[in-house]
This record gives C-alpha cells, sequence and structure tokens, in this order.
C-alpha cells in the first residue's frame, strides 16, 4: 500500500519507511520562532548548552507586538535582539517585516516536501506549498536551539476533497469556515489533512494559505495541498533551496474521506466564542459592530486588501466603527500602495496599520472593551482573545468585514 | 510525575476549553515567571478558579481540552497553579505536547468526566491507572513510556538535561 503525503515526508528524511502512529526524531529543515524567542532563549539557557545546533535553520521574525507596545513587550524584543547577535541567527526579521508566517513565504524558506516546525499554531500554514508545516511549543524549540532535534508522532491522514464552482464574491475564507463549522473544532485532531479537488487547484496561492493557515482551528497537525505550477512559479525566483515535491502515493489509504460541494456557499461568519460555531452571514444580519479588523495571518494578504478596498472605495467607515487594516507583511504594503489601494482606505476614515499581527491575540493595536463587537478577518475569536472577556468577535471574509465596517452591522456585502 | 497517588477536589468544565481562557494572550509575553502565570489560570473561564484552587485539585474537562494557540503557559500556569492532572475526554495535539514537557500529568477518560461532577473529591492512582470516586473506580490508559519519561524527568528541559548528560558521561 502507498504512503500518505505525510509518511512520505518523514520516510524520505528518515531514509526508512514509516506509518502513521510511529514516533520518531528528525532534526527539521527550518524552525520558526517570533517574539516568545525571549521566553525560548532562557528555556535554551536552562538546557546549558554553549552554542546552537545548526543557527541556519532557524528563522526569528519579531510580529507579535511590534513596534514594542509597552516596556515589557520592548525588554522582551531586546532580549531577543541580544540573543541572534549573541548567536549568531543570520534569519531575523526586526519589527519592519511582517507576520512570520507570510514573510518565511516571502523569503523563500518555505518550500515542498520540508519538514518546518514553527512554535505558532499557524505554521499548517506551509501546508499550502507542499511543505509539513506544525506547531510546537516552547520548550520544543528550546530543544532544537540545543539539539536539533524533535520527537514527532506520524499522524494518520484525512483527505478532504472540494467540488463544484466557487460562486462569485465568494472566499476560501468562507470555504474554510465552512468546513470548520461542519466537522467542528476537533475534526481533524492530530490529523494530517490532505486537500485535493479543482477549486483547491483553482484558487490562487493567498486563498490556499488561508484554508491552511486555519486547518488548525480542527485540530489538525498539518496540511497539504499539491504545489502545481502556480506555486513552483512562485519559488522560482526565491527558493533558498533546491525543490523536490512530495506528493501522497495514488494507492495511499486515508482514515477518513470527506468532499464538500462549495457551488452553493454563503458568505460565513464564525459566531462568539467558538471558531467552529459557523453561520451563514444571513443568520447574523443587523448584529452591530464597534471595531473592524481587516489583517492578521489568514487573510492580510494582497488579494485581501485588493477585495476590501475595492469595496469600500467611494464610500465611508460608519461612524460608530474603527476599520483597522493591517497588510501582513511590508512588501505587500509596498505592492498595495502601488497598486493604489491604500487611498481608498484613508478616503472611506479606515486607519492603515504596520504590518504584524495587530490585536489578533490581544497585545496591541485595537484592543477591545467591555461590550464592545469586533467582526475581524482573523482566525480566533475566542473569549477575552482581543482583550475583554465581555466583548465578542465574529470571524469573516475580508469583503464581509469591509461591508461590516461600511454598514455599522454585520451585512451581506453581495447587496450592499 | 513525583506522586503516585493524589487526592483532590474536581473542577470540571466543558468541551473546547481554548488556550485564550486558560492562559489570556494578553500575558504571553509579558509574564515570564511561572508562579505569576498560576495566578491568571482560567482567568478567562472562571475568574474564581485562580485564588481558590488547592494542591492536587484536578482539572475535569469534555472533548478538545487546550485548543488554540501553541503557547506552552497554558500548561505552565496549570502546573505551577499545583493542578495534580488534567483528565478530558481527549486533547488537543499542540496542548498535549506542551502538558508532556511541562511534566503536567494528562488523563483521557471520556466515562470518569461523565460520571463524575464538580466538586467532588477523587484519587488517582497513576501507577495502577486507577480514578476512584466513593465507590467508583475508573481505569485509564497509561501514557506510553516515551512520554511517562519525559514527565518523570520533570519535563522536557529536564529531560534533554539527563540525556546530554548521560551522552557526556558516556564519552
Amino acid at each position: 500500500m502507498g504512503q500518505t503525503f505525510v509518511e512520505k515526508v518523514f520516510s524520505n528524511k528518515l531514509g526508512r519507511k514509516v506509518k502513521a502512529g510511529e514516533i520518531v526524531e528528525v532534526i527539521p529543515d527550518v524552525a520558526m520562532s517570533h517574539d516568545n524567542t525571549a521566553a525560548i532563549s532562557l528555556r535554551f539557557t536552562e538546557i546549558g548548552v554553549s552554542k546552537i545546533f545548526k543557527p541556519e535553520i532557524h528563522v526569528i521574525v519579531l510580529d507579535h507586538a511590534s513596534p514594542a507596545p509597552t516596556e515589557q513587550y520592548a525588554q522582551n524584543h531586546k532580549v531577543v535582539r541580544e540573543f541572534v547577535k549573541k548567536f549568531k541567527i543570520s534569519n531575523f526579521y526586526d519589527v519592519n517585516a511582517g507576520i512570520c508566517h507570510q514573510v518565511l513565504v516571502e523569503e523563500g524558506f518555505v518550500l515542498p516536501g520540508q519538514i518546518i516546525v514553527g512554535s505558532d499554531s499557524h505554521t499548517t500554514t506551509y501546508g499550502a506549498f507542499g511543505a509539513f508545516g506544525t506547531g510546537i511549543g516552547r520548550s520544543e524549540m528550546a530543544v532544537i536551539f540545543a539539539t536539533g532535534k524533535m520527537w514527532f508522532r506520524i499522524p494518520e491522514s484525512m483527505k478532504i476533497i472540494l467540488e463544484g464552482k466557487l460562486p462569485e464574491g465568494i472566499a476560501s475564507k468562507d470555504i474554510i469556515l465552512h468546513i470548520i463549522g461542519r466537522i467542528g473544532a476537533e475534526g481533524a485532531s492530530y490529523k494530517s489533512i490532505e486537500f485535493y479537488g479543482d477549486p483547491i487547484t483553482d484558487l490562487s496561492i493567498d486563498s490556499r494559505m488561508t484554508i491552511s493557515n486555519m486547518s488548525a482551528e480542527v485540530g489538525a497537525k498539518n496540511c497539504f495541498m499539491d504545489p502545481d505550477e502556480k506555486i513552483l512559479e512562485y519559488l522560482k525566483p526565491r527558493a533558498r533551496d533546491p525543490v523536490h515535491v512530495v506528493m501522497a502515493d495514488p494507492d495511499s489509504s486515508y482514515e477518513t474521506e470527506l468532499v464538500f460541494d462549495i457551488s452553493q456557499l454563503e458568505p460565513q461568519v464564525a459566531c462568539p466564542h467558538q471558531v467552529d460555531n459557523v453561520k451563514p452571514v444571513s443568520e447574523v444580519i443587523g448584529t452591530k459592530i464597534h471595531q473592524a479588523f481587516l489583517g492578521s495571518c489568514v487573510n492580510g494578504r494582497l488579494e485581501d486588501i485588493a477585495v476590501a478596498s475595492k469595496l469600500i472605495k467611494g464610500k465611508k467607515v460608519h461612524p460608530n466603527v474603527r476599520f483597522l487594516v493591517f497588510p501582513a507583511s511590508m512588501n505587500i504594503y509596498r505592492e498595495a500602495m502601488a497598486k493604489g489601494y491604500l487611498t481608498a482606505f484613508l478616503d472611506a476614515g479606515a486607519i492603515i496599520m504596520n504590518p504584524g499581527c495587530g490585536p489578533c491575540l490581544g497585545a496591541s493595536e485595537g484592543i477591545l472593551a467591555r461590550g464592545e463587537v469586533c467582526i475581524s478577518s482573523s482566525n480566533r475569536n475566542f473569549q477575552g482573545r482581543m482583550g475583554s472577556r465581555e466583548a465578542e468577535i465574529y470571524l469573516g471574509s475580508p469583503a464581509t468585514v469591509t461591508a461590516a465596517a461600511i454598514k455599522g452591522e454585520i451585512t451581506d456585502f453581495r447587496v450592499l | 510525575m513525583d506522586k503516585k497517588v493524589i487526592v483532590g477536589k474536581v473542577w470540571k468544565y466543558g468541551d473546547n476549553v481554548n488556550t485564550d481562557v486558560i492562559f489570556p494572550g494578553k500575558y504571553t509575553y509579558t509574564i515570564n515567571d511561572p508562579e505569576e502565570m498560576a495566578k491568571h489560570a482560567f482567568e478567562n473561564l472562571d475568574p474564581h478558579f485562580a485564588q481558590n484552587v488547592k494542591e492536587n485539585d484536578i482539572i475535569f474537562a469534555g472533548n478538545n481540552f487546550g485548543c488554540g494557540s501553541s503557547r506552552e503557559q497554558a500548561a505552565t500556569c496549570l502546573k505551577y497553579a499545583k493542578i495534580g492532572a488534567v483528565v478530558a475526554k481527549s486533547f488537543s495535539r499542540i496542548y498535549f505536547r506542551n502538558a508532556i514537557n511541562m511534566g503536567l500529568p494528562l488523563i483521557q477518560c471520556p466515562e470518569a468526566v461523565d460520571g463524575i461532577e464538580d466538586g467532588e473529591i477523587i484519587k488517582i492512582d497513576f501507577e495502577k491507572g486507577e480514578l476512584t470516586h466513593k465507590t467508583d473506580i475508573f481505569s485509564f490508559q497509561q501514557l506510553p513510556e516515551f512520554f511517562l519519561k519525559i514527565i518523570q524527568d520533570g519535563g522536557l528541559i529536564p529531560h534533554i538535561k539527563k540525556r546530554l548528560s548521560e551522552l557526556d558521561d558516556n564519552q
């Protein structure tokens, strides 16, 4: 019997055939950490080794609270900068680069068939490039700094096949929210999800990354999409290493196979306080909002900004709403500026913020007060995540977020 | 796992208890002291928890405990709140890794979660793999040897230190 994607990736790495359920130790190809590198460096010091095993595999990006909003965060960043300098880590991106997952992709660190770990749960994003990407904890990253190696249990695999044609204006965010609503927050717990079907092939790279990113919200360990011509073309000018595509064998076996027909999909919204509390937008129309957040590692890319910019052009942000726009990286910011997308936001009264995670995790730049409601293009709406535990967060696509910013309440962007 | 048997009170919660309600994101880069983390444990879920929890108390939860962020503090804060174990129907994968790596014992036992109410006093015998409430005994499966070793050493960092020093001794 053939091997699934994840079995093959680990078999290639280890030079022997492995299968789901085995626990193995490997040295990852890339190890990403962000602002939490400061805490990781403390744990690394506890281990007591004098140098970093393979500093070249590490990439560090400051993005979670950037630029530092308080003295404590400033101190945190300082510890990271000193650590990077002391141990000669050359792949370091300071607060002027963008969100880690976007920066790693743009800088050519994410390649098909690679094993990439990140001390961040949305490391699943790299599945859109045919890489194995998974989140790990701080102690684990400290151990990788010290010894290079980390243990993994080879996960069972789930196949998700998309069918049909995506209706006009409906986004990949609506697809993944729909899937999350259907299979639930642990619908793919510990699984490697392999996505197939024409609708995936038809999506842009930006849109695919939205789906791979939010695979984390169904508990997936990693996900996989075919690194097709679109991906290989994108990688040509930026790949840091030779590209070796790894695909599942055609006769590999999957624990579960699910098929979703997306041809009738409406805009989807995840309601407070769980990401799998998903409803079609028609059921929440009229919900008043105080803040709209466009950005994050899910939906802060050029395509998202383009959609939002076209929608808001010539209109105004509702007087009761703060509309915050965060390009996911400095490159995206620059491109959005060159294409003229940003003017429409400024004219409408939106605030264009610096690339970074923004208020997604409640650290800075747009925190919610008691009783406030936010509609967000990010990936989590857990209670208290963006500030007060008495605030509410709805999740939607860039179009849904923008339409709400204009109307002052959740609405169907198609009838704005 | 320095204790083989613990007796403690049950704090019972529902499904999908996520990392933001276990340890709020706003503290993730501002609190580094684990004792301080413990003071904010479950702040967004149960504001009374941190003040009233006692050593060896036991968390009960439904499916997918610890879903969400990779933040290790969601395990650290419970360990330093001196929680004896977390018993759940299932655990989210990164939480599972983080708990093992922090030396926080996890028990998967859906029957016990369904059969025991909030506030009850229970006994857990880790060696026998038994959880006892009054006359009811629930069996649970021990973690694989690979994970038990990490927990027994007090977490991943002490475990790796031990492994590295053994390597040095052999050289």
